[in-house]
């Protein structure tokens, strides 16, 4: 299963977080900090899995990453998972956010955390994947916003029919 | 279009977050957000109403709060009130900071669960999702309670909608993880079975995950999956990738479908119908075949997928390990992969070819690799492919290969991460014992070793150096002559000191004759590393000169003299001071019959496993590791070793020779040996020779006390230290820098009899020393405490003895507590420690057979005998240091009542005055969850409670 999904930029800053497996705030911050010094400090080219940091469950546990611009993915699963599988979700995972953001880049992530927990949780569930096909992914994040924008414009009928009275 | 238009964002979020981005300092940061904070709070609180969008608002605000590392306590209340919203995007906004904040402790669960409820209940397939979402995310046990039953249910429904099913299957086999216990099987289980046939691949991928899972706890409830699993996979594997439409990813047909059957696959044997084999092999060859053929992209995500299902299928290949075609087919495609340039490729191949290694079909193929091993050792720039390297070497050495191996990994060494080196070690210790035909092979790795990585060999290997050099008497010679030599190097390790001084201590005689090496010279040289030691090994060195002086009666003076002067009989160490004065002591009054008895070669150690594999599994995790019996090993990962269980679980065994040398390396490994043991050992020297003053019989009680303390941290406050006492009896139960108060007890029915030893170990002097116990109003009732007198001075590094007698009335849960008091110059010391009288402590072990075990359970069966914890496992999970805490616990251990051999099942009788109590107990562990399920039943329901809380609390 999967424990833990972390986005950070270079810096190390966390752009999304989401634990599969309940750890309490300051740990939850510390493996964002050791996952981001593992994952940093290697080189463009080598492999795209590493042993996992103590705080996480060492090396029952492994993280797999990939490093798009400025940003990490890194997921933090255990041995049940196939690493190449999971390299695969995650390249699925940064093209739906690429077509859901239009050229999807740090800034979207950041004024959009709500929505990037929405596609992810079209993909992952309770440290499961639900779904690998982008364009049934992509389908149910559609019809999200579709539901989102006439419960907009119906609240927006409403005010305006306030403001008239 | 895209789907996020970026205008249709919150304003009041994005200025804030503006805000935070455009902060100078960290200081500014945390500022802007203590306002925002305030001004969010002062919102909820408000008279005014708020919206759903400005509750939403402020959620998003807090969960970015939340993400940058900031504590958010409040706001779950608004966000439970969102749940309730009949808005989709209220409902959503609050599910989420559910799932991002509550964790599953909190109070707010019953709130959340009756939001769910009608979720759950609504039909809106949306609703649904956000509820089932909720669960699998969260996955507490209140959650699991209320709706285990319910999912089922919708997974199987046949109106449920495909997004639901998928949904629900994950949701369910996230309970089943964390609450195993509380997912009932039932008809449901042959319904999921068929979802495998689903016509949506997105519900037949849930459903295979689901069923993995539950496959491997009852096998064989799901043996049905097999055949759909195998027919599923070949229609994917042979299907035109068109068919599957978006499930085929960069030209490969759904590949994690693929991957999640191949896995579900290995939870069972190959299948015995002829030819659902034969499908299966053929699945299996096409996609081996796959491989062979051109790339229908040059993007590495085709690549990617496409080896995403070789490697799962070679994964199945080497479960089955009974095709020798394919084994060797897999073994050369892993071949292949090893020169590959993608390092992930390299990567994942060394890795499964280390589980190859194992199988008897392939083992000789795989060893074919070895040259291309060995360089991506020495080539490759990436760490963990490296690490995977050395896992490989290690799995692929036998006889033949051991000492091409064993050199590599040595030259490595000098080269090797920080990160890995401990574990080199390791390997290279345990092969290079494993297959030494030639021990003289054996001490020079050992000490090379210890020449290029000494700071990595920990305690037990160099222990086990000793070990074998002590058994084998062909090799005692050559070790002698080989640490002689590698002493001579003016700078070596300190670990080659330890190992120097002990093989020259026993058998320096053996190269004494060449005068390059006489006895002089050789304590000469032993004696010129002394000032740069620590004081365990100058303890060590110490015991070597001793014997020294029985070995070579020529070099007596000088050694004597040694002794005598004041950096010794005077050092500040109290232990390297003891030893001194009476290592001279003796030297001088025992006849040399005597000297020759109490210094004689030290006896061969019993023969059992070594210590270093338990430790190197123990660093490792069993998972991985390549067996080291030659026999086969379950791929799936369950290596159990009994043996090593043994080597945690045993107590020190103290014998006399092993008490005069002190510093013998002990065959089990406990790795403060030598701390512990160089405070008690001097004592037992003086009592069993009594050639010192007579000792009182309080000191020798108080060696045995702590000779089965292995663990003894003085640091720590009272209270760690009494957990420890549930499952035991003697032991250190306080120890500050004044005072050290060790307990040596014994129960008999509902009586106690508890020794407390109390130790000054000051230079001073305690005065007016009192002791009390006092208990609480319940407790006075329930447990008698009679004192008897204490000495109210103790001498400077003296003990005192106190016995006191206990008496269990009735069944209590509270804990006496021992107040002491003492004047120590001139300042008055108060000290409260809890007493390790514990319930369980007035335990009767009870055998009993099968059938009197289950007619007892069932006559115990109203609710409130029972009572039932489910818990997480704090330290390793080991079946023989398990066993050996629930025979401390008090209770029998019943072998074969439980049908699972893993489980423990255990009775006893709780003697009180008034009453006896008998008591049933089952404990389940799931080394898979590492989570243990205890259950007790005893006739009396605070009984049950308390031995409950003790009992959970020891693993």
């Amino acid at each position: 299963m999967i424990k833990a999904i972390l986005i950070f930029n270079n810096h190390g800053k966390p752009r999304l977080s989401k634990f599969y497996e309940h750890y309490n705030e300051d740990t939850e911050q510390q493996i964002i900090r050791e996952t981001f010094h593992l994952v940093s400090k290697r080189d463009e080219n080598v492999c795209n899995f590493l042993e996992g940091g103590l705080l996480i469950g060492g090396s029952d546990y492994k993280l797999i990453y990939r490093h798009y611009a400025t940003l990490y993915f890194v997921f933090c699963v255990d041995s049940s998972e196939s690493e190449l599988g999971i390299l695969d979700l995650i390249q699925v995972f940064v093209e739906t956010l690429d077509k859901c953001f239009e050229n999807v880049c740090e800034l979207d992530l950041i004024f959009h955390v709500d929505k990037v927990h929405h596609i992810l949780a079209e993909m992952v569930m309770g440290g499961m994947v639900l779904e690998t096909n982008m364009n049934e992914i992509i389908t149910q994040v559609d019809a999200q916003n579709k539901m989102e924008k006439s419960e907009v414009s119906a609240s927006l009928k409403i005010c305006y029919l306030d403001q008239i009275q | 279009m895209p789907a996020v238009s970026k205008g249709d964002g919150m304003r009041g979020l994005a200025v804030f977050i503006s805000d935070i981005r455009n902060c100078k300092s960290k200081e500014a940061e945390v500022k802007r957000i203590n306002k925002e904070l305030a001004n969010i709070r002062s919102k909820f609180k408000g008279d005014k109403a708020l919206d759903g969008y400005s509750k939403k608002k402020y959620v998003c605000k807090l969960l970015f709060i939340f993400l940058l590392g900031h504590d958010i306590d409040f706001g779950h209340m608004e966000a439970v009130n969102l749940l309730s919203s009949n808005k989709y995007t209220e409902k959503q906004i609050g599910y989420l900071f559910i799932s991002v904040l509550v964790n599953s402790n909190s109070e707010l669960i019953r709130l959340i669960n009756n939001a769910i409820k009608n979720d759950l209940a609504s039909r809106n397939p949306t609703f649904m999702n956000l509820a089932l979402h909720c669960i699998a995310n969260v996955g507490s046990r209140e959650m699991a309670e209320a709706f285990a039953s319910d999912i089922p249910r919708i997974l199987v429904a046949g109106d449920t909608m495909d997004s639901v099913k998928q949904s629900a299957a994950l949701c369910l086999l996230r309970l089943n993880r964390t609450s195993p216990d509380l997912v009932p099987m039932g008809e449901w289980t042959a319904r999921v079975v068929h979802l495998l046939n689903d016509q949506h691949l997105g519900v037949v991928t849930a459903a295979t995950s689901l069923i993995t899972t539950l496959a491997q706890k009852s096998p064989d409830d799901f043996k049905t999956s097999v055949s759909l699993a195998v027919a599923r996979l070949s229609r994917i594997v042979t299907s035109a990738s068109i068919d599957l439409q978006d499930y085929t990813y960069y030209f490969v047909a759904a590949p994690w479908l693929s991957v999640k059957l191949l896995r579900l696959l290995q939870c069972y044997p190959p299948p015995e119908d002829a030819s659902l084999r034969s499908r299966l092999t053929e699945c299996l060859e096409t996609i081996l075949n796959k491989a062979q053929e051109p790339p229908k992209s040059k993007k590495v995500q085709h690549s990617n997928a496409k080896n995403a299902v070789l490697f799962e299928a070679i994964a199945l290949i080497i479960h089955h390990d009974s095709e020798p075609n394919l084994l060797v087919r897999a073994c050369n495609q892993l071949g292949q992969f090893l020169q590959h340039r993608e390092t992930n490729l390299r990567y994942l191949a060394l890795e499964s070819m280390c589980t190859l290694a194992s199988s008897e079909f392939s083992h000789e193929a795989v060893k074919t690799h070895i040259e291309t091993v060995i360089s991506a050792l020495k080539t490759e720039r990436d760490v963990s492919v490296r690490q995977r390297a050395v896992d490989l070497l290690y799995a692929m050495c036998d006889r033949s290969n051991s000492k091409q191996i064993v050199a590599e990994m040595l030259s490595y060494l000098e080269t090797a991460d920080y990160s890995i080196r401990e574990e080199i070690v390791l390997k290279v210790a345990i092969l290079a014992e494993k297959y030494a035909v030639d021990y003289t092979w054996y001490v020079d790795t050992i000490l090379n070793l210890i020449r290029i990585a000494g700071d990595y060999v920990s305690e037990e290997v160099w222990y086990r150096v000793i070990q074998i050099v002590i058994n084998r008497d062909d090799v005692q010679g050559y070790a002698a002559k080989t640490v002689f030599e590698a002493l001579q190097a003016p700078a070596c390790h300190e670990n080659l000191v330890k190992v120097g001084g002990y093989i020259l201590g026993e058998f320096g005689n053996l190269i004494a004759g060449d005068p390059r090496s006489s006895p002089l010279v050789q304590f000469n040289l032993l004696h010129s590393k002394f000032h740069l030691c620590s004081v365990p090994t100058r303890a060590l060195l110490l015991s070597a000169y001793i014997k020294f002086i029985n070995l070579f009666p020529e070099v007596k003076g000088t050694i004597q003299d040694v002794l005598r002067s004041d950096s010794q009989l005077r050092n500040a160490d109290v232990e390297l001071q003891q030893r001194a004065v009476e290592y001279l002591r003796l030297s001088c009054i025992a006849s040399t019959d005597i000297l020759a008895t109490v210094l004689e070669e030290m006896p061969p150690f019993p023969e059992r496993e070594s210590s270093i594999l338990a430790k190197l599994k123990k660093k490792k995790g069993s998972s991985k590791l390549p067996d080291m019996d030659d026999s086969r090993k379950n791929v799936n990962g369950n290596t159990e070793h009994a043996e090593d269980a043994e080597v945690a679980s045993k107590t020190p065994q103290f014998l006399l020779e092993e008490l005069i040398s002190t510093d013998r390396p002990h065959p089990s490994s406990s790795a403060t040996m030598l701390p512990t043991r160089t405070m008690v050992p001097s004592h037992t020297f003086t009592d069993n020779l009594n050639v010192n003053s007579a000792p009182s019989s309080g000191a020798s009680l108080l060696v045995d006390v702590f000779s089965d303390f292995s663990s003894a941290a003085p640091t720590e406050s009272s209270d760690e230290h009494f957990p420890r006492f549930v499952c035991k009896n003697n032991g250190v139960i306080y120890e500050n820098q004044l005072l050290q108060i060790g307990l040596k007890s014994e129960y008999r029915q509902n009586l106690g009899r508890m020794y407390v030893f109390y130790g000054n170990k000051t230079s001073t002097q305690f005065q007016s020393f009192s002791t009390s116990v006092s208990s609480n109003d319940v407790l006075c009732s329930q447990l008698n405490v009679q004192e008897k007198p204490v000495d109210p001075l103790i001498e400077a590094g003296a003990q005192v003895q106190q016995i006191l007698n206990i008496e269990c009335v009735s069944d209590f849960s509270d804990t006496p507590v021992l107040n002491i008091q003492f004047r120590y110059g001139g300042t008055l010391q108060n000290i409260a420690v809890k007493l390790p009288v514990m319930l369980n402590k007035f335990f009767q072990p009870t055998e009993m057979m099968s059938q009197d075990f289950f007619q007892r359970w069932k006559q115990l069966g109203a609710p409130q005998q029972e009572v039932q914890k489910i818990f997480k496992a704090k330290n390793q999970m080991d079946t023989d240091v398990t066993k050996a805490k629930l025979l401390g616990f008090g209770v029998a251990l019943l072998d074969g009542v439980d049908p699972n051999p893993a489980n423990f099942v255990g009775a006893g009788i709780i003697h009180t005055k008034t009453t006896q109590v008998g008591c049933l107990l089952r404990l389940e562990p799931n080394a898979q969850a590492q989570m243990y399920r205890l259950t007790l039943r005893t006739s009396k329901e605070s009984v049950s409670q308390r031995l409950c809380e003790l009992l959970s609390e020891q693993f």
